[in-house]
């Protein structure tokens, strides 16, 4: 019953960044070990997990592990409480989460040691100066991924998001600021980070505005954001009937959806909010590991596919929600193909790989190929946090993030290059690395839903745009891949000094690379056309009250895909190799892409969004706000001088004549009405003053009053006594 | 036979007793002159009480009110001259004088 222990999951490497905050900070290694320690423990209890997740089999769709031993907040006749969910899916992020962690800790260990040389020549290696900071975080990132994995419900789902987006604004920044002796930045880096921090973190908040939004109307519509409950038919019908219609013609649960699928499309990383992810790239590379591979941008597809039941439902009853979410993901898998073409920043063209790749998962769930693209997340993780460790080794060992000043390194550091390789390769989707395995499904089911249609349904002209969009992404993909790897690994140096410095990474960085590029490797298996296991294990028993999904067996549709997504990757790597592996580009040689003229303009400055709508961060560390910013700066100084000129004139005037009407008043007061108080107080005190000289303390004068009264009476009484 | 004095002796007697302790009380300046003049104030209540209690009681060896009131009267006067000579002495002591005109602290 190791289920009943899944909320110290979560837990451990929480309570990890709270000893390396109060107690070990001052102790770089034992900060280290308290982390790796707190997320091997993880590993450890997640993998239990699992594996009694697996044992239950399909069979778990249906009941999935499920307590909530906390109430938590109750209110109003309901209570959110905090506990756990473990579905198949679920279950399975458990299984990637917290091994790519714990090999992208390793890693920073010697990651954020950094090379330098002293005064006398002689090379050094000293810690970061915010070393133990940098494992705290990593470690509360770590913790909020986990928590949010198992979360039982949306509201704790959504408080491990928001921190989750904290902790990217801290580590995107983390170079944000450097103290005295502080060399291993230089000033336009700090400004850099400190842009890609604010932008990341505004960016998403966008989009968290949203999905609050939406989980606020969920909460009303449905009375419930437990996973437990929340997706149950009545329930779901009863968001159609509930509430009047927000607009004529347009039903609640396809608002709702879409509303969280802006969640998403912030966290994610899609068009339009992609823009915060590739300036991201300023925090160091685990960090860029961890938020592409693991954490941040598989939170939002996690969103999605805890969503999922609603999409659907949302789909069928009102509207075209899960098309939007395929068209949005299969265009910002084109999309940002495209840019990654004209990227020289080795993490950069990574960062639109990700961003393509995340694109390719939505459109898998847009389209209802709902197992292949949770595959796909899991494979891409592995396969990703490879590639950016990868490139952290390089950019460790070299010192630059620009390929054209790389070239040739696969001798210099061949465990690296042979690593990287395996990465690049599976995500071109190339047989039989993971990638393949995972990326076909989600193209096979395009195909076989686009152009090759059940009996009595016509061909779906959508799902055939989808398909040629991926496909054509796809091969984008093996482009963009292959010219990294030639401009990388392959060829002759271009920057002779930068080659020399060169050297392969210490064991703690190339081991990481070694696991994850095994699990590259071997994951696939796990669901292939001929013994589809994960398959069986996530998508059998349906999904949170869903019926199961289908699964085709192994046919020449299946076999034609593979054909044409291997024939798709092998064509772009050509092409890759003809443009740069052919004929290796030599020092201060233009890309030969440039000749491309104004597209390549277009590519190289990334559609000039940034400009457009974003906030464009330049190499020096300056930063300039995009038109629509700007416009909205103009519009609000607008504002702001007909706040201050007309509506503070209105104001102002009010407190004038308020003023006025105030003086007179207080004279009223002043003259009438104290005078009239002040009259009566005087008067009585008049007459005080006169009575008060009866009390003459002298005793016989009072005796002889008492006397004169007593007569007074008696003559009183003699005189009535006569009449 | 003897003959009865009448009640209107000793009326008059009180009354002039009474005028005399009033006027003492009322125009002597020693605070113990004043304090003889409210005895000799009460000593007359105290004959009429009595007189009254033998003239006008049906039956006086059963209605005993008048003397029993006359009792409380004397015992009561026992307690104010103590008390009265108690407070003589202490504001003696502490003004050294017992003349009324110049105890005036409580006025205005």
């Amino acid at each position: 019953m190791v289920q009943n222990f899944t909320l110290f999951i979560p837990l451990l490497p929480f309570l990890a960044f709270a000893i390396i905050v109060l107690l070990t900070r001052n102790n770089n290694r034992l900060s280290a070990l308290v982390a790796i320690l707190s997320i091997v423990a993880a590993l450890m209890l997640s993998y239990g997990v699992f594996l009694e997740a697996l044992s239950e089999g399909a069979e778990l769709a249906a009941n999935p592990f499920y307590g909530a031993p906390i109430a938590w907040m109750p209110f109003g006749g309901m209570t959110i409480n905090f506990g756990w969910y473990v579905d198949p899916i679920g279950a399975a992020m458990l299984f990637m989460v917290p091994t790519v962690c714990l090999m992208i800790f390793i890693y920073s260990t010697a990651y954020m040691r950094h090379n330098h040389v002293d005064e006398h020549g002689h090379p050094h290696a000293e810690d970061d100066p915010r070393y133990a900071r940098f494992f705290a975080y990593i470690s509360l990132f770590t913790a909020m991924m986990l928590l949010l994995v198992v979360s039982s419900n949306l509201l704790q789902f959504f408080i491990a998001w928001e921190v989750m987006g904290f902790c990217s604004y801290a580590l995107i920044g983390f170079w944000s600021f450097r103290g005295r002796k502080e060399h291993h930045i230089d000033d336009a880096q700090v400004g850099r980070a400190r842009g890609a921090a604010i932008k990341a973190f505004l960016t998403t908040r966008v989009g968290d505005i949203l999905f609050m939004t939406g989980m606020i109307l969920l909460l009303i519509t449905l009375g419930s954001l437990d996973f437990n409950k929340m997706y149950d038919p009545a329930a779901m019908n009863n968001m159609l009937a509930g509430l009047a219609q927000p607009l004529p013609g347009v039903e609640w649960p396809v608002v709702i959806a879409l509303l969280i699928f802006g969640g998403t499309i912030a966290k994610s990383a899609q068009f339009p909010l992609h823009i915060w992810l590739p300036d991201a790239m300023e925090g160091p590379t685990p960090v860029s590991a961890l938020i592409h591979a693991a954490t941040m941008v598989s939170a939002g597809i996690f969103l999605i596919i805890r969503a999922y039941p609603l999409l659907e439902f949302a789909q069928q009853t009102s509207g075209p929600a899960m098309q939007i979410v395929a068209f949005v993901g299969a265009f910002t898998a084109l999309f940002a193909a495209t840019i990654g073409l004209a990227q020289n920043d080795i993490k950069r063209v990574l960062a639109f790989s990700t961003i393509s790749q995340l694109g390719y998962m939505l459109a898998a769930l847009g389209i209802g190929a709902f197992v292949s693209g949770s595959f796909h997340l899991l494979t891409h993780a592995f396969f990703k946090a490879l590639l950016f460790l990868g490139a952290g080794a390089v950019i460790h060992s070299i010192g630059t993030n620009d390929m054209f000043k790389m070239g040739g390194l696969i001798r210099k550091m061949p465990i690296t290059g042979i690593t990287f390789f395996v990465g690049a390769f599976a995500l071109m989707g190339i047989f039989p690395l993971s990638g393949f395995w995972s990326k076909d499904e989600i193209l096979l089911d395009a195909m076989r839903e686009g152009f090759y249609p059940h009996a009595g349904m016509s061909q779906d002209l959508f799902l055939q745009i989808i398909y040629l969009m991926l496909a054509i992404a796809a091969f984008l993909t093996a482009l963009y891949t292959g010219r990294q790897l030639f401009l990388t690994f392959l060829g002759k140096p271009r920057d002779q000094a930068a080659y020399d410095h060169a050297h392969e990474s210490p064991v703690a960085m190339w081991a990481p690379l070694a696991v994850l590029a095994t699990f590259t490797v071997f994951l696939g298996f796990w669901n292939t056309p001929f013994a589809p296991a994960f398959f069986h294990f996530v998508g059998e028993g349906g999904f949170m009250g869903l019926p199961p999904f289908e699964h085709s067996e192994f046919d020449p549709i299946a076999l034609t895909n593979m054909l044409v997504s291997t024939g798709i990757a092998l064509s772009g790597f050509a092409v890759a190799w003809g443009l740069y592996g052919f004929r290796p580009i030599q020092a201060g040689q233009p890309d030969p892409l440039a000749r491309l003229g104004f597209v390549w303009k277009i590519l190289v400055n990334k559609y000039w969004l940034d400009e457009l709508y974003g906030y464009k961060i330049n190499l020096d560390g300056t930063a300039q706000p995009g038109l629509l910013i700007r416009l909205v700066g103009a519009f609000m100084r607008l504002c702001a001088w007909f706040d201050r000129n007309v509506v503070d004139g209105l104001v102002n005037l009010a407190g004038w004549l308020s003023r006025i009407l105030a003086r007179l008043w207080g004279w009223v007061d002043t003259h009438i009405v104290d005078g009239l108080v002040n009259a009566t107080a005087s008067v009585t005190g008049e007459i005080a003053e006169w009575w008060r000289t009866m009390q003459t303390g002298n005793v016989q004068n009072y005796a002889l009053m008492a006397m004169v009264g007593a007569m007074a009476i008696a003559i009183l009484f003699l005189l009535r006594s006569f009449t | 036979m003897i003959t009865q004095i009448p009640l209107v002796y000793y009326l008059a007697l009180a009354a002039a007793l009474f005028c005399i302790g009033s006027f003492g009380a009322l125009s002597r300046r020693n605070a113990i002159a004043v304090l003889m003049g409210i005895e000799l104030m009460l000593n007359a209540v105290n004959i009429n009480l009595v007189a009254f209690w033998r003239y006008g009681a049906a039956d006086p060896l059963v209605d005993q009110a008048g003397i029993v009131f006359a009792l409380f009267v004397i015992t009561l006067a026992a307690a104010e001259a103590a008390i009265g000579l108690a407070l003589i002495i202490a504001i003696y002591r502490s003004r050294d004088t017992v003349n009324v005109e110049e105890i005036n602290l409580l006025k205005w």
